[in-house]
């Protein structure tokens, strides 16, 4: 347990400071969703019905754009290596960085998810259901991701590569996380839509770290 | 288990698979035509759905194909990756593309059947998205194994993605059942024995054995394309050093 805090403080510390990553992903995040009132015409009926989609799809790209920091440098530097001989089990060193990942992603998104929901008019009823269910995907996104980006290690265009394969597998994430807030948004119960999200982060949380952890494992050895 | 350590060895597989392929290729070419003629001509047309009910007999095993060759190669993924099966990941890459056509072909056959009977090439429901899906799939495996300067690497990172992969077969499968959607329910592997009549049963049937026996046929054509390549790469980069 020491080693999972010491390595999501590292992590932390590493994206902090060198934070233009981080903030890269977010800022990436906003002009996506901003562009779209630009695209499609600024009638406020229309961004309405469009928003939850918009906001949840941004969410997906950036995320991916964020992906290739997960594990590449400790892939570069070795220090992977080093994590691959510790004593600790790697599936719970590979949760610890999903978790610092999720921290410094997923988590500024979700707080800055509002502000955009009122950039798209969308109904501020629900905003709370927004927050809930990118609550309850966003760590799937992280949690998939490092699936995708221990995968890709050493591959030529990895960045590219991630997208591709991790964007599939996210699609269900994506159906009924907008379909959550569209059902805030006429009025109806988002319950069972939260509740598959719920069970979506129940069953990624031990399967894709040990996933993870497999294709680290052939990537360094 | 024994035979599957047996055909291990290339050289073993390759005698094997040259004996076979004939046989199969027969085989295949008498289920097809039996089934094309009793899918063309020999059944009746649909009372609701008229001459279009033909477009199932593609339709229906393309899609079986489909779901099929992911579950092969996700258990060939597993073998490679368990007991180090040396032909394993050579039949995982095999069967990848012809997998993706099979996809392609459920797909395209899938619009057009859906165009006069549901008035929509295309409808964003459960089964047709998850196809779509699996299709991608297909093409992230197929892209993820090249990517790598090292086969070797390009093989084991494939096989842990199928691995993945297969949470989506079950998804498939059960959609029709689990949501309420535009496309119909299982009509043939049914608890209660299939709710098609015999008359379209029969070319269905021979239809998706044709399918098979073609995959199979493609399948040791592609295993010994690579197994003859790889065997020339050796003797190239021994002809080097």
């Amino acid at each position: 347990m020491k080693s999972f805090l010491v390595l999501v403080r590292r992590d932390l510390s590493l994206a902090l400071r060198q934070g233009s990553d981080a903030a890269m992903a977010l800022m990436f995040f906003v002009i996506v969703v901003t562009l779209f009132p630009l695209g499609v015409g600024p009638e406020p009926g229309v961004l309405e019905r469009i928003s939850s989609g918009i906001v949840w799809v941004a969410a997906l790209l950036a995320a991916m754009l964020s992906l290739d920091r997960l594990f590449q440098a400790d892939y570069d530097d070795g220090s992977l290596e080093l994590m691959l001989l510790t004593p600790v089990p790697l599936e719970l060193l590979v949760l610890a960085k999903c978790l610092a990942h999720w921290l410094t992603t997923g988590l500024p998104m979700l707080l800055i998810a509002p502000l955009l929901g009122i950039f798209m008019n969308m109904h501020t009823d629900a905003f709370p259901v927004l927050l809930a269910s990118m609550a309850l995907g966003t760590p799937v996104l992280s949690l998939l991701g490092g699936v995708g980006a221990a995968l890709v290690l050493g591959a030529r265009r990895a960045g590219t590569l991630v997208a591709l394969l991790v964007l599939p597998l996210t699609i269900p994430l994506l159906i009924f996380g907008v379909s959550a807030v569209e059902a805030a948004v006429t009025g109806q119960s988002a319950k069972a839509q939260l509740l598959i999200l719920g069970a979506m982060l129940m069953a990624c949380l031990p399967l894709a770290p040990w996933a993870t952890a497999a294709a680290l494992r052939q990537a360094a050895g | 288990m024994n035979w599957f350590h047996w055909l291990a060895n290339p050289a073993r597989f390759m005698r094997f698979a040259a004996r076979l392929q004939p046989w199969i290729m027969a085989l295949g070419l008498l289920t097809g035509a039996a089934g094309l003629y009793f899918g063309l001509f020999a059944s009746p047309a649909d009372y609701q759905q008229g001459e279009t009910v033909r477009i199932m007999y593609v339709h229906v095993p393309s899609a079986w194909m489909a779901m099929f060759i992911y579950v092969v190669m996700a258990a060939a993924a597993g073998s490679f990756l368990i007991w180090k099966h040396p032909l394993a990941d050579v039949a995982a890459q095999a069967a990848a593309p012809v997998g993706a056509g099979f996809t392609l072909m459920a797909l395209i056959t899938g619009a057009l059947w859906g165009q006069p009977m549901w008035g929509t090439w295309w409808v964003w429901d459960a089964r047709l998205t998850s196809v779509l899906i699996l299709f991608f799939l297909y093409l992230g495996y197929i892209a993820l194994v090249n990517a790598f300067d090292d086969p070797e690497r390009g093989s084991k990172a494939g096989a842990i993605l199928l691995l993945v992969g297969v949470v989506n077969i079950p998804i498939i499968k059960f959609s029709v059942d689990w949501w309420n959607t535009l496309h119909q329910p299982a009509s043939v592997a049914r608890m209660d024995g299939p709710s098609v009549d015999p008359s379209m049963l029969l070319p269905l049937l021979l239809m998706a054995g044709a399918f098979k026996l073609y995959f199979l046929y493609l399948l040791i054509v592609r295993m010994r394309g690579e197994l003859t390549a790889r065997r020339i790469r050796l003797l190239r980069l021994s002809d080097i050093a």
